[in-house]
C-alpha cells in the first residue's frame, strides 16, 4: 500500500510540474497565468508535504525503496534516452545559430558516449530500486517544493514589471515553463536511485538554466548563456564517464548501492574508486558553481532576479550539493575526501574574498552562495557524521535566506533603479518593511545564533576532528571575510534618517508580497525548528549512514539559540523607531547641519557642503580579477595534481589486483592458463569475494578453502606463484618463499571489515 | 538542581552585578597608570563611575532614536556573551555572542548617518575581520587542548592549556590589543581626538547612550581578560587562582605599555600584522597540537 502511494506520490510530483510547464507555454495572458501558477503550486507544496509527512517516519529508520516494474522501468530508460538525444539536439540547435561549436562537439560526445552506454552496456546491469525515498530527499523535495513554487508565485509580479522596463520580447509564457520544467527535473533528481536516470533529470536542469539565463537574448545573456552551458556540460561528461566507470568497475547503476560498495571497499580496493568519486565530484562542482568553474553563476545575474533566485537557492547549485552529500560517506579520510574538502575550502575562502570589493548587490550575493557551497562541500569531504549533518543544514538555511534575499535585491531594483549598494542608501526609510525582511535574510546568512553560523560551527567541529590544518585555516579565514562583505551591506541599508513619508513600497506586487513573506517566515521559522529538523530528521539520517550520530551542539543548546534567534528576528521585524519624547537633532558633519538625509551642511564659508561617504571596497587588497584568478590557479592544480595521483595509484592498485584476480579466478577454476582477463571481470571477481565473505563468513571456509579473505588470496598467490615457477622449471623454491612473503605483505594490510577507507 | 548548575547560575550572576564595578576601577588603574606613563597626575580612581553617572542624567538628545535602540542591545548582548563565558558554558558561543554585539554596535553607528560614525563603523567591520581569525583559532586550540569548548571542564584538566597554547596565548595577546581598543590598533573609535575621525563609532552618541556604552565596555574588558584568565585555569584551584591573577595583571599592564609606547597604524598594516600573526602563530601551535 504504502509502496504505491511512494510511487504515485513521486510520479506526481515529477510530472505535475512539468504538465503545468506544458500548459503555461501555451498561455500568453497574464491573468490567466496567475490563475495556473497560483494554485499549481499550492498543489506542488501540498503533496511535497503529504509526501514527508507519509513517509519521513519510515525513512527515519531505513530508506524507502519503490519498486517499478520492469517492464515499465525499460520504458522508461528508453524515454531518458529519447530525452538525452532530445537536449543535444536542441544544445546543437542553438549552438549552430549562435556558432559556439566547442560546445557543440563536447555535447555531441557526451550524447555518443550516453547513447552507447545505453545501449549497449546498461541493459546488462540489473537495476532492482529505479526510485527510493530517504529523509534526505524528503528534505530536498521540501525545498524545492516550498522556496521554488514561492518563487514562481514572485515571478508572477516580478516578470509583469520586467516586462514594462526591459527592452527585450515579453517571453514570459516560455520563462514560466522552464522554472516548473526545472522543477519537475529536480524532483526527479532527488528520488532517483538509477543513475542514468538521474543523469537524464541533471542533463534537463543544465539545458533548463541554459535556456533561462539567456532569457533575455542580449548578447551578454547570450555569452553568460553558454559559459553556463559550457561548464555544466564539461560536468555532465564527467557524470557519464564515472556512470560508464562504475558499471564496469563495480557492476552497479544505483545510486545507494554504489556508495554502499564503495564506502565497504577495503582499504587497498578503495583505490579503484577514486577516479570515479573524483568524476562525481566534478560533475557536482560545475553545477554548485564550484572554483574553478564559478564563472557562470556569476554570469547567471544577467538573467531576470526569479532566475538567480531559483538557481541559487533551491535548485541547480543545490543539485550538486545533493549528490556529493549522497556521496559522502565515499569520501572521508582518503584522496577523493581531500580532494573534495580542499576544493570546497578553497572555493569557501577565494569566493569570500571576492565578494569583499563588489559594490553591485547580486554579485555579492553571487559571490557569497559560491562561498557557502564551498563549505558544503567541504563538509562532505570530511565525510563524517557531524560534518554532514552540519553539510545538511547548511544547505537548508541557505536555500530560505538566500531565496528571501534575492527577492528582496529583485523588488528593491525594480523600485530604485539600480541593484548597486550604494544606491541602497537610506533604503530602510525608503522601503521600512522590504529592508527588514532583507536584514533578517542577512543576519540568517552570517551571524549567531541564526541557524546557518550555528551549523557552520559544527563545520569548524568536525573540521577540527579530521585534524586537518588546511582546512581549519581557510574556514577561519573565509568566516572573517564574510562577516566583513555582510556587515557592511546591513549597514548600509540600516542607514535612516527618520524620514518615512516617501515610501516606494506601495507598487509592489502582492504576489511579491506572498512570496517574501514566505521567505521570511522560512528563514526564522526554520531557525526557530531547527532542534526539531534536528532530532526529528537530519539525526536519524545521519545515524542511518554512519550507525551512529547525536545532537552535535546538544538540545538545551539549541533550543537557547532558537528563542534567541527569534527573539532577534522579531526586533528586526517589528522595531520601529519612536520619535516621541526625544529630541532629534541634526548630525555633526564638521559645520552647521542642514539635513541629515541629504548629508548637506553649512561650511566655513558658509556655502552649503554635501559630504558623501561610500562603503569600503578594498579593490586594491581583495582585487576581483586578481583574487578569483588566484582561486581558479588553485584549484585547477588541485583537480590535477591529485588527478593525476589518484590515476597513478589506480593503476598501480590495478596491476597488484590484476594478479591477485586473476590467481584466484585462475585457482577458483582450476585453471592456471587463463591469465588475460579484462578489468571488470577481476573488480568484480575481487568484490565478489568480499562480498561472499562478509555475507557468511562461516561458510566462507568450505567454500573457498580458506578462513578469511586475507588469507585466501594470499594463499591463492601463493599457489599461483608456485605454479608458476613448476612451469618455469629452472626457478629454485627461494623464489617461491620471496613470493610469500612479499604477497602476505601486500595483502597484510586488507582489512576486510566493513569500513571506508583509512 | 545539581550543584554544577547552582554554580553556573552563581557565576552568572557575580559577574552581572560586579563586572561593571571591577571593569570600572580596572578603567580608572588604567587612566592613573597611562598618566604616570606620560608624567601627568591623572583623574581619581574611581572617575570613570562619575562620568557615567553623569552621563545617565543628562537630557536625551539623539539624532536617531535607532541608533539608541541598537547600542543598547549591543550592551545586552555584551552581558549575554559574559554570562555565558563566567558560567562556564561554550567558549565558542561566547565568542559567537560578542561578534553579534559588535555587530549591533556597527549598525548603530551606521544607523546615525554621520559620515564620521560611519568611517568608524566600516573600520569597526575591519576590526572584526582582523580578531576574528585569531579568536576562531585560539577556540580550535581550546578544543584540541581541552576535548571541549567548554570552560568548566578546564577545571578538571592536569595542567593548564597555556602549556599547548603558548603561540596562540600571544597571538591571542595581540589581537587582544584590537578589542579592548588600545593603540596602535585604536583605529574606529579612538579616545583621542583624530581629525579624519571625530570619534568615529560613537561620534553621534551622547547622554544616556554613551553611558552604555561606556558599561558595556567595562563587561568587555572583564570579559576579555577572563579570557586570557582561562589560559591559566588547572585542577589545582589556589594555583590557578594565584597564576589567573597574575596573568591578568601582567597582561593589562602589557596592553597600556603598548597603548602609550606605539603610534596608531593604518588600518592595512592592522589587517596584515594581524592576520600573519593569526596564520603564523595561531597555524603553527595547532599544527604542533595535530602532531603530538
Amino acid at each position: 500500500m504504502l509502496d504505491l502511494t511512494a510511487l504515485y506520490s513521486i510520479s506526481f510530483l515529477i510530472f505535475f510540474p512539468i504538465v503545468v510547464a506544458l500548459i503555461l507555454l501555451f498561455v500568453k495572458n497574464d491573468k490567466a497565468r496567475k490563475y495556473i501558477v497560483g494554485p499549481a503550486s499550492a498543489i506542488i507544496i501540498a503533496a511535497a508535504l503529504f509526501l514527508s509527512i507519509t513517509f519521513l517516519p519510515s525513512t527515519n529508520a531505513q530508506n524507502f525503496y519503490v519498486t517499478i516494474d520492469k517492464s515499465i522501468a525499460e520504458l522508461i530508460n528508453y524515454i531518458c534516452l529519447f530525452i538525452d538525444i532530445l537536449l543535444v539536439a536542441y544544445i546543437v540547435f542553438r549552438c549552430i545559430k549562435s556558432k559556439k561549436f566547442f560546445v557543440l562537439i563536447l555535447a555531441i560526445l557526451q550524447l555518443i558516449l550516453v547513447v552507447w552506454f545505453e545501449l549497449f552496456v546498461a541493459p546488462s546491469i540489473e537495476v532492482e530500486f529505479n526510485l527510493y525515498i530517504d529523509t534526505l530527499s524528503i528534505i530536498m523535495a521540501l525545498i524545492i517544493a516550498i522556496i521554488g513554487c514561492g518563487i514562481c508565485v514572485y515571478a508572477l509580479g516580478y516578470m509583469h514589471d520586467f516586462a514594462a522596463h526591459s527592452t527585450c520580447k515579453d517571453r514570459s509564457s516560455t520563462f514560466f515553463a522552464i522554472m516548473f520544467a526545472f522543477l519537475g527535473a529536480m524532483f526527479a533528481i532527488v528520488f532517483s536511485n538509477n543513475l542514468s536516470w538521474m543523469f537524464c533529470a541533471w542533463e534537463i536542469t543544465t539545458v533548463c538554466s541554459f535556456a533561462l539565463i539567456g532569457y533575455t537574448r542580449t548578447q551578454e545573456a547570450v555569452n553568460n548563456s553558454f559559459k553556463a552551458l559550457l561548464y555544466n556540460i564539461i560536468g555532465g561528461m564527467c557524470f557519464a564517464i564515472a556512470l560508464v566507470w562504475s558499471a564496469y568497475a563495480f557492476g552497479v547503476l544505483e545510486l545507494d548501492s554504489f556508495v554502499v560498495t564503495v564506502a565497504s571497499l577495503s582499504t587497498e580496493a578503495s583505490y579503484l574508486s577514486y577516479i570515479p568519486l573524483m568524476l562525481l565530484a566534478i560533475a557536482g562542482f560545475t553545477k554548485a558553481a564550484q572554483f574553478p568553474f564559478q564563472n557562470w553563476l556569476l554570469g547567471a545575474m544577467v538573467a531576470p532576479t526569479p532566475t538567480s533566485a531559483l538557481l541559487h537557492s533551491s535548485t541547480m547549485v543545490k543539485a550538486g550539493v545533493f549528490l556529493l552529500i549522497k556521496l559522502s560517506p565515499c569520501f572521508g579520510f582518503n584522496l577523493s575526501g581531500y580532494f573534495v574538502m580542499l576544493i570546497g575550502g578553497v572555493t569557501f575562502v577565494f569566493a569570500a574574498f571576492c565578494a569583499i570589493s563588489q559594490s553591485n548587490s547580486k554579485r555579492v550575493l553571487a559571490y557569497s552562495t559560491v562561498s557557502n557551497l564551498g563549505l558544503i562541500v567541504a563538509c562532505c569531504g570530511v565525510g563524517t557524521s557531524a560534518a554532514i549533518w552540519a553539510a545538511i543544514f547548511l544547505l537548508v538555511f541557505h536555500a530560505a535566506a538566500k531565496s528571501l534575499l534575492f527577492l528582496c535585491v529583485g523588488t528593491a531594483e525594480h523600485h530604485i533603479g539600480s541593484r548597486d549598494i550604494e544606491d541602497m542608501d537610506l533604503l530602510f526609510d525608503r522601503m521600512p518593511m522590504l529592508s527588514r525582511f532583507m536584514s533578517i535574510g542577512i543576519l540568517g546568512m552570517f551571524i549567531a545564533p541564526f541557524g546557518m553560523l550555528v551549523s557552520k560551527w559544527a563545520a569548524l567541529v568536525s573540521f577540527v576532528q579530521t585534524e586537518d590544518i588546511i582546512i581549519i585555516i581557510l574556514l577561519v579565514f573565509g568566516s572573517a571575510a564574510t562577516f566583513m562583505f555582510w556587515a557592511k551591506l546591513l549597514g548600509k541599508m540600516m542607514a535612516s534618517a527618520n524620514n518615512f513619508n516617501e515610501t516606494l513600497e506601495k507598487s509592489i506586487h502582492n504576489s511579491e508580497w506572498v512570496a517574501l513573506c514566505l521567505m521570511v517566515f522560512l528563514t526564522v521559522g526554520l531557525c526557530i525548528a531547527f532542534p526539531l529538523i534536528s532530532s526529528g530528521a537530519v539525526v536519524p539520517y545521519v545515524s542511518n549512514i554512519f550507525n551512529e550520530g547525536s545532537d552535535f551542539i546538544g538540545a538545551g543548546m539549541h533550543w537557547f539559540l532558537a528563542l534567541l534567534s527569534f527573539v532577534i528576528a522579531l526586533i528586526f521585524l517589528a522595531y520601529t523607531p519612536k520619535t516621541k519624547n526625544k529630541k532629534i537633532q541634526p548630525v555633526y558633519m564638521s559645520g552647521i547641519g542642514i539635513n541629515s538625509q541629504e548629508r548637506s551642511f553649512i561650511n566655513s564659508l558658509s556655502g552649503e557642503t554635501k559630504a558623501t561617504q561610500r562603503n569600503w571596497y578594498m579593490d586594491n587588497i581583495f582585487p576581483e580579477k586578481k583574487t578569483s584568478l588566484a582561486g581558479i590557479i588553485v584549484s585547477i592544480a588541485l583537480i590535477f595534481s591529485l588527478g593525476f595521483f589518484a590515476i597513478i595509484t589506480t593503476s598501480q592498485v590495478v596491476e597488484d589486483y590484476r594478479v591477485l584476480a586473476v590467481a584466484s579466478s585462475a585457482y577458483h577454476e582450476n585453471d592456471w592458463k587463463s591469465l588475460e582477463i579484462d578489468q571488470a571481470t577481476f573488480v568484480s571477481s575481487y568484490i565478489l569475494v568480499n562480498q561472499k565473505y562478509e555475507e557468511s563468513p562461516e561458510s566462507f571456509d568450505s567454500t573457498y578453502g580458506s578462513s578469511d579473505v586475507n588469507s585466501y588470496f594470499s594463499d591463492t598467490y601463493n599457489k599461483y606463484a608456485q605454479s608458476q615457477t613448476s612451469t618455469a622449471s629452472n626457478q629454485t623454491s627461494d623464489t617461491t618463499t620471496t613470493n610469500d612473503s612479499s604477497a602476505t605483505n601486500s595483502t597484510s594490510q586488507n582489512p576486510t571489515s566493513n569500513e571506508g577507507g583509512e | 538542581m545539581d550543584i554544577m548548575l547552582i554554580l553556573c547560575i552563581a557565576f552568572a550572576i557575580v559577574f552581572v552585578l560586579l563586572a561593571p564595578f571591577v571593569g570600572a576601577i580596572i578603567s580608572g588603574i588604567d587612566r592613573k597608570v597611562t598618566a604616570k606613563m606620560q608624567g601627568r597626575v591623572g583623574p581619581k580612581i574611581l572617575q570613570p563611575i562619575y562620568d557615567v553617572l553623569k552621563l545617565l542624567g543628562k537630557e536625551s538628545a539623539t539624532v536617531n532614536p535607532a541608533q539608541d535602540f541598537f547600542v543598547l542591545l549591543y550592551l545586552i548582548f555584551v552581558v549575554i556573551a559574559g554570562i555565558i563565558f563566567f558560567s562556564g558554558l561554550d567558549f565558542l558561543l561566547c565568542v559567537l555572542i560578542i561578534t553579534l554585539a559588535s555587530l549591533f554596535l556597527i549598525i548603530a553607528a551606521y544607523s546615525s548617518r554621520s559620515p564620521f560614525a560611519e568611517l568608524g563603523a566600516q573600520r569597526e567591520i575591519l576590526q572584526v575581520m582582523c580578531y576574528e581569525p585569531m579568536i576562531l583559532i585560539m577556540a580550535v586550540g581550546l578544543f584540541m587542548a581541552n576535548g571541549a569548548f567548554n570552560i568548566y571542564d578546564l577545571f578538571n584538566a592536569q595542567l593548564p592549556i597555556i602549556v599547548y597554547l603558548p603561540l596562540i596565548f600571544i597571538g591571542f595577546i595581540f589581537v587582544l590589543t584590537i578589542k579592548v581598543r588600545k593603540s596602535p590598533f585604536d583605529i574606529s573609535m579612538s579616545h583621542h581626538a583624530h581629525q579624519e575621525l571625530v570619534r568615529g563609532v560613537t561620534t553621534e552618541i551622547s547622554g544616556r547612550s554613551l553611558a552604555y556604552i561606556e558599561i558595556s565596555h567595562w563587561y568587555e574588558t572583564v570579559l576579555f581578560l577572563g579570557w586570557v584568565a582561562m589560559f591559566f585555569i588547572f585542577c589545582n584551584p589556589l594555583v590557578s587562582a594565584i597564576l589567573c591573577v597574575a596573568s591578568v595583571i601582567v597582561v593589562y599592564f602589557l596592553e597600556i605599555l603598548i597603548d602609550n609606547n606605539f603610534a596608531r597604524v593604518k588600518w592595512q598594516s592592522m589587517l596584515k600584522y594581524s592576520w600573519i600573526v593569526a596564520l603564523l602563530f595561531g597555524g603553527v601551535n595547532i599544527l604542533v597540537l595535530m602532531v603530538l
